[in-house]
């Protein structure tokens, strides 16, 4: 029960009247770095670190897992009104969001999106609290073959979805892998498929190639079908939220699913990327709804935001307690800790009660005060889809080039951008899909990082990924995923032929 | 979704053909660059090249498919309609000269050409709507992103003039 | 841009007249862009953005100082911008020992001499560390088992073809052993895979291991410098930096610092250059770097002017040896 006596002291240390106010502030900030392309959580954590150095470290640190937790809430924001998502984690989001705002029901989306992240943290927030030590030396059982594991469990939950033509999945898939491996080799050190040019030494990086492929590419579809926005007649007042959360508990087994994966995929750590792809591949599959996925449902919308911010929130976990970052906001959290002369690692529990706790009684306030935030915000955020097309297509081209540009510096980044959305409008109409080619480009190199490391490992045996129960546990999971729809048509035949 | 009958326009299987055959040629320019990188299973494991080798190969027996497979199920559609291409290509034109233009102009007077053109052009709105855009979201932006987030965006020759 | 001409010119005439003014006749007028060549979070990346901190907590400069993170081709993305941007005072860059590396092992067109020296910060240790529960005690320990295992004890390190490798080569060139070496993404996730007992043993440097060390999870061997780590605050069990030996003293002859130097954009005048050292000079003074150097037992060796161009000009060479010995250049 000391934890619990802890966890009320440091709700005392967040609820000071300083660091109420920084939270809020944080909150808002994190949920305008959100909704602006480019920036990002783990930029603008990076860039608003410094401010913070004149405070004391706790309140510094509310403010920045703030300014995250705002950034995880606003990414949503803007992947459901105009598909463009601003964050790996949120590409999953748009698959439903985007279908539901252009029939008219982004405020459900929304809040159904807001809520879930809400119940995704909190879970991961109790789980932190109650089983932190237990599970962070869980995340230590994670070599490259685990790794793999788990990011090969991400694709086979994932393939096999799509309704396009199997070839044309295939081949966007690999337009995807081939995409990520792009840049400097991590494993040999090596430049490939740079061709001397050295724009191509970064990379394609996955925000450039998405807000093309889905921002710049549905604004070309829209153009096609004349001058106007679909989705401009969405409700817009408060009673929405509640009518959404009326609907909501009806997607508990879900949202349940989705919270178990986040956390495990945060704690592992590989992040909120492959959870909310995993997530959502799971519940189509499981759902009974599963086979209108795409096409605007609700649950749809939940699976992937409640596991991405369980992820996101338990990725703090290994940080904190193991000084390895489970994601990118994270691993800048870590270089802020290092500056004001706090060590993440296992004596932080310890030696920092006040800090730690501070932190985590800060995450559920965090959270609490967001999700106020940005409910109340739902409204104005539907709103903006009453603009007429011909004033928010020209802003949404200027501040898609923004994010571009701002992700490296590089105004070939923007050209890039341009070119990834003429290629989304084409690929659209010829029935290739870009889910997959997003997923490879996001999860690629790191596939093959893992791949090769475990190779190198293993003297290029691949018995390694079979070398254990845990990763033969989840390799097995992945080939079950794999051929889930064999599995189901197999079974179903038993058991017609049955009666 | 765009077979609208009758009206004119490229055929759906000509636009599909091309889109094929562009990506099996950026899978041989993939099976290229790791041919060069080298493909085989080195001494630490496979080489840079080895992936994207058979990734490219696998680029490049997909189209082979969808090839064959787009020759086959001519349906006769229409991809779009003229008039709507023509429509896209009044964004996708100003937007790539935009886009050109950034490096030269800076990203603020280049943005307010833009907003005030589509609007005008396509909006036809009044000046004084247009000029309000217009000018407010660079300047908003300025002050988000160079003020607050210090994020530098690409400046021109009016930038440097006026000290910022 | 006119306004900095003339104080240019200004300082030119100072010159020639023979009366240098005391305080650095140029300044920034725009904000200055500080290029950190590797992702965010990483060690170059904590000490550039300490430096915004600092700068910024105490007003050291009129200009705003702007970091922006450059990690593309092993660094070569922001190393080929500033060398781009010749001219332009505002624009400098931390560097790590990639400045050799990155150009050697890829082949980019890019040499050091392609930038203007400004100073160096410190130089970053490097310690070669093992899992705690593993018995070896001293480097000669571990070193005859990784002879007997011949090349199946594993080395995790950051990066391939860059410091962390071109140290594992180095033991294995002096003392006939094999590792496998694997490379990892950053140095934080390197530490976290030895104590979870996915390699072996790791040369991380001293920030990156420091926490893992304290909850008795890894244990350091030897350090890399030709003299003991000169931090005397006890970290775990009695132990102190300064207690761990130096790997010479233990038969393994090999010596390795990382440069965490500043460089700026080509064609900086002596004006701009001394702005820089003058503000540097300062930002070391301040209380946060001199706890930001004890938390990561950096060496403060501080150098400027010829004496660093000197030292960057040998740690060139060493490198080039090193790499072409092990066998790390590019080939085309």
């Amino acid at each position: 029960m000391e934890e619990l006596a802890n966890l009320f002291h440091g709700f005392a240390v967040a609820l000071q009247p300083f660091n109420i106010m920084v939270m809020i502030l944080g909150i808002v900030l994190g949920v305008i770095i959100g909704v602006l392309p480019g920036l990002g959580g783990a930029n603008g954590v990076a860039i608003l670190l410094p401010l913070t150095f004149s405070m004391p470290p706790t309140s510094a640190i509310i403010m920045l897992s703030c300014i995250y937790w705002g950034a995880l809430f606003g990414g949503a924001i803007t992947s459901i009104l105009f598909n463009i998502p601003g964050e790996p984690w949120s590409v999953a989001t748009t698959f439903d969001g985007y279908p539901m705002a252009q029939q008219g029901k982004a405020g459900e989306a929304l809040t159904a999106a807001f809520t879930s992240s809400f119940v995704g943290a909190l879970f991961a927030v109790v789980m932190i609290t109650l089983v932190a030590p237990l599970v962070a030396s869980f995340a230590l059982k994670f070599g490259p073959a685990e790794k793999f594991a788990v990011y090969f469990l991400a694709f086979c939950s994932f393939v096999g979805l799509s309704k396009e033509p199997p070839f044309k999945t295939i081949a966007a898939m690999m337009i995807g892998f081939a995409l990520a491996a792009v840049g400097l080799d991590s494993i040999t050190g090596q430049l490939r498929l740079t061709f001397g040019i050295t724009e191509l030494l970064n990379g394609f990086d996955f925000l450039i190639a998405v807000i093309g492929l889905f921002g710049i590419g549905e604004i070309l579809l829209t153009m096609e079908e004349g001058l106007s926005f679909r989705g401009g007649n969405a409700q817009i007042n408060l009673r929405v939220v509640l009518q959404t959360w009326k609907e909501m508990p009806a997607y508990w087994l879900t949202s349940l699913r989705s919270c178990l994966i986040g956390c495990w995929m945060g704690i592992t750590p590989a992040g909120a990327t492959p959870a909310s792809f995993m997530s959502y591949g799971i519940a189509k599959r499981v759902s009974k709804r599963g086979k209108n996925f795409g096409n605007g449902e609700i649950e749809g919308v939940v699976a992937p935001e409640t596991a991405a911010h369980a992820a996101g929130t338990a990725a703090l976990l290994p940080m904190l307690s193991l000084g390895v970052p489970g994601s990118p906001t994270a691993a800048v959290l870590l270089g802020g800790l290092l500056i004001w002369g706090l060590q993440p690692g296992p004596m932080l529990f310890v030696e920092q009660k006040e800090f730690v706790w501070g932190l985590i009684a800060s995450m559920y306030l965090g959270n609490l005060a967001g999700l106020l935030v940005v409910l109340t915000c739902v409204p104005i955020f539907a709103a903006i889809l009453r603009i007429p097309f011909s004033i928010i297509a020209p802003l949404i081209l200027v501040l898609c080039a923004i994010g571009a540009y701002s992700v490296h510096s590089s105004t070939f980044d923007v050209v890039l951008m341009l070119v990834f959305g003429v290629l989304g409008y084409l690929f659209k109409k010829c029935g290739y899909p870009l889910a997959p080619l997003v997923l490879a480009i996001v999860l690629g190199d790191k596939a093959e990082e893992a791949f090769r490391q475990s190779l190198l490992g293993s003297q290029g045996s691949l018995a390694v990924f079979f070398s254990n129960g845990l990763v033969s546990t989840i390799m097995v999971l992945g080939l079950i995923a794999l051929f889930w729809s064999a599995i189901q048509e197999g079974y179903g035949r038993l058991r017609t032929s049955a009666v | 979704m765009s077979n609208t009958g009758g009206s004119a326009g490229p055929s759906h299987k000509a636009v599909e053909v091309g889109v094929t055959l562009a990506i099996a040629l950026f899978g041989i320019v993939v099976i290229f660059g790791s041919v060069k990188a080298g493909i085989n299973w080195g001494a630490e494991g496979p080489r840079a090249g080895f992936f994207p080798f058979y990734v490219g190969l696998f680029i490049v027996a997909a189209s082979a498919m969808n090839f064959r497979n787009t020759l086959r199920e001519d349906d006769g559609g229409v991809f779009a309609a003229w008039s709507e291409l023509r429509q896209v290509m009044s964004v996708v034109v100003p937007t790539a000269i935009y886009v050109g233009a950034l490096p030269f102009t800076g990203l603020y007077l280049a943005s307010m050409i833009f907003i005030a053109w589509f609007m005008r052009w396509l909006g036809k709105y009044g000046w004084l709507t247009v000029a309000a855009v217009a000018i407010g979201m660079p300047v908003v932006t300025y002050l988000i992103f160079e003020r607050w987030f210090m994020v530098p965006l690409p400046k021109g020759p009016v930038e440097e003039w006026l000290g910022l | 841009m006119k306004r900095s001409l003339r104080v240019a010119f200004a300082a030119g005439v100072a010159l020639a007249i023979g009366s240098i003014p005391a305080v650095a006749a140029w300044e920034p007028v725009r904000p200055v862009e500080f290029i950190v060549p590797a992702g965010t979070g990483g060690g170059a990346d904590q000490m550039a953005r300490t430096i915004q901190g600092i700068v910024t907590k105490h007003n050291l400069m009129k200009q705003p100082l702007v970091v922006i993170n450059k990690s593309g081709g092993a660094g070569g993305e922001g190393f080929l911008d500033v060398k781009s941007s010749a001219g332009n005072p505002h624009k400098i860059i931390i560097t790590l020992s990639n400045l050799f590396t990155t150009p050697l092992a890829t082949g980019i067109p890019f040499s050091w001499k392609d930038l203007t020296p400004v100073a160096m910060l410190a130089l970053d240790e490097f310690v070669l560390w093992v899992n705690a529960e593993k018995p070896y005690t001293s480097a000669k320990d571990y070193l005859d088992a990784v002879k007997q295992a011949s090349g199946t004890l594993k080395m995790g390190g950051t990066g391939s073809k860059q410091e962390d490798q071109i140290i594992t080569v180095a033991m294995e060139k002096a003392t006939g052993a094999k590792f496998t070496y694997i490379p990892y993404k950053g140095g934080g996730e390197v530490a976290v895979q030895l104590v979870g007992n996915h390699v072996d043993s790791t040369v991380n440097n001293p920030i990156e291991a420091v926490a893992q060390w304290r909850g008795g999870k890894v244990r350091p061997l030897c350090v890399f410098d030709d003299k003991p780590m000169s931090y005397d605050e006890q970290i775990t069990d009695g132990k102190a930096w300064k207690d761990i030996p130096t790997c010479k003293s233990q038969g393994l002859d090999i010596e390795y610092l990382m440069l965490r130097g500043i460089f700026m954009s080509p064609r900086a005048t002596k004006d701009q250059i001394d702005y820089y050292v003058e503000l540097f000079k300062k930002v070391r003074e301040t209380p946060e770097w001199q706890d930001f150097m004890k938390t990561g037992a950096f060496n403060t060796s501080f150098m400027t002017g010829a004496d660093y161009a000197k030292w960057v000009e040998t740690e060139e060479k060493r490198h080039e040896l090193l790499m072409k010995e092990a066998g790390f250049l590019a080939s085309n």
